[in-house]
């Protein structure tokens, strides 16, 4: 199986003041759904990322819950509206118990 | 390189520990008891469209508004990975905003996609991503405001020539 987490975000590192910026992620994950069969005919379990978390500066941005029709490898954009200097973080959680977190910093003037 | 085999060997066993633990139980494996706390499992595993919209947003019929705008592909080549975007024209303040926005696959084998949920500091009630698509089907948005209003995207047509989910 190819490589799990490896989480990733991509955002300006600055912005103007009431500027609402684009965030984008990515993260490494099978997001198999438990309904379809390996080549022997087993089936092969659900393993997929429930939710994601993101807050700024420790205060709740946004949040999402997922399921299984989220594609592998989930891709994920959202907006913000930056108002001060800070740093956003996001938490990936699967349905195995792996947790995945990452941050990324913004200045704004 | 032995360091590389041990993990790999870790990773398959945490999975298969999962697997063990959801065996127990004859329920589908996406009910096992690792699901995140939260996580709504109702919604997310109802199989009919009507019954994922009751335990979501409560209701099955939502009256349709330019606001919420939908955009994916009416053609998509791939049915594993086909991109969508929502955004929302609604204002976002501290007394009014989106609060959340479900996505719905009409004929999915679970119709709840996602659920996104919003604070006045998104400025911008919008997500992007890719979703998973059985056959040629409905796609549709509904966004809810903090104050509980409710409203549809139009819902849209997206046909898929493979479809996305293995087997």
């Amino acid at each position: 199986m190819a490589a799990i987490g490896n989480p990733m975000i991509r955002m300006a590192s600055h912005a103007k003041k009431g500027q609402i910026v684009e965030v984008r992620s990515l993260i490494m994950n099978p997001m198999t759904t438990g309904l379809s069969k390996n080549k022997a005919g087993k089936l092969i379990p659900a393993h997929f990322i429930q939710t994601v978390t993101v807050t700024f500066n420790k205060k709740p941005l946004c949040n999402v819950d997922w399921s299984t029709a989220i594609s592998a490898n989930p891709y994920m954009a959202f907006k913000m509206r930056a108002v001060e200097s800070g740093t956003l973080e996001m938490t990936w959680k699967d349905n195995t118990n792996g947790v995945w977190s990452s941050k990324a910093a913004i200045t704004v003037a | 390189m032995e360091q590389m085999k041990r993990r790999k060997f870790l990773g398959v066993s945490a999975v298969g520990m999962a697997a063990v633990a959801g065996s127990g139980v004859l329920v589908p494996a996406i009910a096992n008891a690792a699901n995140v706390a939260g996580w709504p499992a109702a919604a997310f595993d109802a199989k009919k469209l009507d019954e994922a919209m009751k335990d979501s947003i409560d209701t099955t019929s939502v009256k349709t508004s330019a606001k919420v705008r939908l955009t994916a592909p009416t053609i998509a080549e791939n049915g594993a990975a086909v991109p969508v975007t929502v955004d929302v024209d609604h204002p976002m303040t501290a007394d009014d905003y989106i609060e959340s926005v479900y996505l719905y696959v009409d004929h999915n084998p679970t119709p709840l996609a996602s659920a996104f949920h919003f604070t006045p500091d998104s400025g911008h009630a919008y997500f992007q991503e890719r979703i998973k698509m059985a056959k040629t089907d409905m796609v549709r948005a509904v966004a809810r405001t903090n104050k509980g209003v409710m409203m549809s995207s139009k819902p849209q047509e997206i046909k898929v020539t493979i479809g996305g989910c293995g087997g």
